[in-house]
């Protein structure tokens, strides 16, 4: 039998994870079609909601090929949540202390959120090379320690905002979104009346962060296809004997590893505040940008373009979900059953392959007794 | 119906996709016999021992037991019917005891729902005493040796009750005694009129062990021959479908320099124990010294030094006169030394990466491959093409993952690699293990050529034919220490296996 395309088994999940979805509706006594539309009129109503999908999907695209890049590599990150912390974090010191012309200000604010979330992902690297901790534990643990890490820095005095919960803000030449500081001038308001599309698009913090995300899946997929670096992290992915017995030295090569998907994770943190937030906060749980990468990297079978599909997926339902409450009255924790159930039958191929070959051999006695 | 045979498959055809593994096999098992099934890797004998046991359905085809026609869907259908399989990789729990994996599924119970451990470890040792295979009840699988693992899998199947035995590749694990052992253990089992169906392609074990013997080729049956009237000549040159040449020609001998010096080596294996005691030796350019012994002597580990995976307790190595201070795979490369691996699954192959991948595994990060770290696909697809006609790996696809490679040709896609770029030093370990003759004899005859080439060879086997086919000079492990070296001209089975016993050198 014929074996399915990842393609059409990823749609197939999709498409069933939408129909439990519409059957958890229907059970709690809601209209599913009604729900679905709303929410497909939700992300197609107006260029901003085109926008804050893109927005939403950055930060997913990121820490997805964050987890993805780790495991093709072998390595289960779960930390991606941390590094993201770590990564908004550096960023937030780097843009509020460090005045700088934009022009070097925005790509070292960058840099700063990717080397704090290397630097985060490199620490489990090393537990695992040095003292073979196992990286799901380590990095679970990480993510709690950068969570209190964040919560008590943004508290010290000069960097905490004064009667906030919050940071001081990033200076404005560490900005990503568009026309950032310029559109809430006087100018920039009487421009933005003239221009109603603009205007709309404007109105949510569009921001460069996508295009940052696209060339990260170019990088990533690169990196792993075409380089000596990314042939040596597969291979010591697939089989480390193998790998140390042909002269690869395993141990850095996870550290290597490790610190990249951080680098990953964390810039997903700094492209957040520059281009959304402007400022981190104490936080009383973890946000899930890093776990909804799992979900991702899952849903995009850790291929890097797969990634970045998966993430608008999530960008869609993350952006529509919410319509649902003020409309037909539905939680969006409907969005979670959707999400988890196409991961549900992303992990069951067997179903799909399965149906495929009942389908195909009944069609084909079909047509043979129709001859 | 005394003269119906104890089983007859009948126009048994199985396909896969558009490979035909079996076409149209006839096969008939005595009562009483030991019927060997001979053929490549790959010829389809255990597909076909598989379609008898209902692992596989086959296309077409009907089974007869004692002349009677039955159905096997599955094995429990089998094993209904009496026919029991051991496959080649094991299926044990292996944190049970023996006796817990003897009566799994079928356990012996107290009060409908305890297991009675008692009668479990009384079936064993009952079992056991009547054929010849003892093992401990209690003992737990993963303590114990392949040997004993295998005993236990035997065991199995008899407690279901079976009066056919079909044991895939049963030596390919074994050592010598083991393999000893297990000649006498069928014996037993076909004089109590048991009949045996053994899968194999290795030609001294049909010769003797069996009874009968049926040689499949490419997954058509060639012939069913009394083993008593053919010799290894006629089976080889069966199974391959050409004469195979049992005696390769080799240059003179003419050694160069020294190459590999080991001078007092000494390694602890992994519980800590002495495995190596003060072990020195050399090996000059153009010459092939083999490590005989009996597995567990030290070879794993010195081939573990060797390749850099492991730091000795106390001795010097070094390479054309320079020391190695801490051996490193990499490092070790650098020098012109390569390896074959003793487990190229483990060891040689990253399976999920294509043949080209595979074959510049240890060379990737040096032109022509790569180039300031960025892969030349080109150069890679191209070493793939060459070395694919080189060595007649097949499928002939160098984009095909390794995992779908028979074992000879993964060994072969491990053995292009050792011998690129004109290597120093090559160590080869149990190269040909698993391999049926036409392949053995292409690998010996690269390994020659390699010698002929001024290449310096250490060779470990525990294959005493292999030892003496290729070997110029001869060093017997026992314990850790040398047994002594012997050259080729003074080396026979008799006197290595003495040495190998731990005898003295006289």
């Amino acid at each position: 039998m014929r074996k399915l395309p990842p393609l059409a088994l990823t749609g197939l999940s999709l498409l069933a994870g939408l129909i439990v979805g519409a059957l958890a509706l229907l059970a709690a006594g809601y209209n599913p079609f009604a729900a679905y539309a709303t929410l497909i009129a939700g992300v197609f109503h107006a260029p901003r909601d085109w926008s804050f999908v893109l927005i939403r999907s950055t930060p997913l695209v990121l820490t997805g090929l964050s987890v993805a890049f780790a495991f093709r590599t072998g390595l289960f990150n779960i930390g991606a949540e941390g590094q993201y912390i770590m990564g908004a974090l550096g960023a937030t010191l780097f843009g509020v202390f460090v005045p700088l012309p934009a022009v070097l200000h925005i790509p070292l604010t960058m840099l700063a959120g990717i080397l704090c979330g290397a630097a985060w992902g490199a620490v489990a690297g090393i537990l695992k090379s040095r003292w073979g901790i196992n990286e799901v534990i380590s990095t679970i643990m990480l993510n709690w320690i950068a969570l209190y890490i964040n919560n008590s820095v943004v508290s010290v005095e000069g960097f905490r905002r004064p009667h906030s919960e919050a940071s001081l803000q990033i200076l404005d030449s560490a900005r990503i979104d568009w026309l950032g500081a310029w559109k809430t001038t006087p100018e920039g308001l009487a421009f933005r009346e003239s221009q109603p599309l603009l205007n709309d698009i404007l109105r949510t913090p569009a921001n460069a962060g996508i295009l940052v995300a696209i060339v990260a899946v170019i990088l990533v997929a690169f990196l792993l296809e075409k380089t000596v670096l990314g042939y040596r992290l597969r291979a010591v992915g697939f089989n480390k004997d193998a790998a140390a017995f042909s002269g690869i030295a395993v141990p850095r090569y996870v550290v290597i590893s490790m610190a990249l998907a951080g680098a990953l994770a964390g810039l997903a943190g700094g492209l957040q505040v520059q281009g959304v937030s402007r400022e981190v906060a104490k936080l009383a749980a973890m946000e899930g940008n890093g776990f909804d990468g799992i979900a991702v990297a899952l849903i995009g079978f850790s291929q890097p373009w797969g990634v970045f599909g998966a993430a608008l997926f999530y960008g869609v339902l993350k952006h529509g979900g919410p319509k649902l409450q003020p409309a037909l009255g539905i939680p969006m924790e409907i969005i979670q059953i959707i999400m988890g159930s196409v991961i549900f039958f992303l992990a069951l191929p067997g179903i799909w392959q399965t149906l495929a070959n009942t389908w195909r051999s009944w069609r084909g006695n079909r047509v043979r007794s129709s001859r | 119906m005394a003269d119906s045979p104890a089983l007859e498959l009948k126009g048994f055809t199985k396909t896969f996709g558009s490979l035909v593994a079996n076409d149209n096999i006839d096969l008939e098992i005595r009562a009483g016999e030991v019927h060997a099934l001979l053929g490549e890797n790959g010829a389809g004998k255990t597909t076909l021992m598989n379609c008898a046991y209902g692992v596989y359905q086959p296309d077409r085809g009907t089974i007869y037991r004692l002349g009677k026609q039955v159905t096997v869907r599955s094995p429990a259908d089998a094993l209904a019917q009496g026919i029991g399989m051991v496959h080649q990789h094991f299926m044990l729990v292996d944190r049970f005891t023996v006796a817990e994996n003897l009566v799994l599924g079928q356990e012996p119970r107290r009060h409908g729902v305890l297991l009675d451990r008692r009668k479990a470890e009384e079936a064993v040792l009952d079992l056991g005493e009547r054929y010849g295979l003892r093992v401990d009840p209690r003992a737990v699988i993963e303590d114990l040796s392949v040997g004993a693992q295998q005993k236990v899998e035997i065991l199995k199947a008899l407690y279901r009750g079976a009066e056919i035995l079909i044991l895939d590749e049963p030596t390919a694990v074994l050592t010598p005694q083991e393999i000893h052992d297990l000649g006498k253990i069928i014996r037993q089992l076909c004089g109590d009129g048991k009949s045996v169906i053994l899968i194999t392609h290795k030609l001294k074990e049909i010769l003797s062990f069996a009874d009968r013997c049926t040689v499949i080729r490419k997954g058509v049956k060639v012939a069913t021959l009394e083993v008593s009237q053919t010799d290894q000549d006629e089976l080889a040159s069966m199974m391959v479908g050409r004469k195979v040449q049992w005696h390769l020609e080799r240059r003179e001998f003419q050694p160069g320099s020294v190459v590999l010096r080991v001078e007092e080596l000494w390694a602890r294996d992994y519980r800590g124990l002495e495995a190596l005691k003060g072990l020195s030796f050399e090996v000059r350019a153009g010459e092939i010294l083999a490590v005989a012994g009996v597995e567990g002597n030290g070879q794993t580990e010195l081939l573990d030094i060797l390749c850099g995976l492991k730091a000795p307790t106390g001795g010097r190595i070094s390479i054309d006169g320079q020391p190695i201070e801490r051996p490193d795979p990499g490092k070790l490369r650098e020098l012109g030394f390569n390896a074959i691996p003793e487990d190229r699954q483990r060891k040689g192959l990253v399976l999920e990466f294509q043949v080209g991948e595979n074959l510049v595994l240890d060379s990737v990060h040096v032109p022509p491959f790569s180039q300031r770290g960025l892969l030349n696909l080109q150069a890679i697809r191209e070493n793939a093409a060459r070395n694919i006609e080189g060595y007649d790996i097949r499928p002939p696809n160098p984009v095909a993952l390794a995992s779908a490679l028979s074992g000879g040709n993964q060994q072969k896609v491990v053995i292009a690699r050792a011998l690129a770029n004109q290597p120093r030093l090559i160590v080869a370990a149990q190269p040909t293990r698993g391999l049926d003759v036409g392949a053995i004899e292409f690998v010996h005859r690269a390994l020659l050529n390699q010698r002929d080439a001024g290449c310096a060879i250490l060779l470990v086997s525990f294959e005493l034919d292999e030892v003496l086919e290729l070997a110029d000079r001869i060093l017997v492990l026992y314990e850790g220490r040398s047994q002594g070296v012997f050259d080729r001209a003074e080396a026979t089975e008799d006197v290595l296996g003495r040495a190998m016993a731990g005898a003295a050198h006289a």
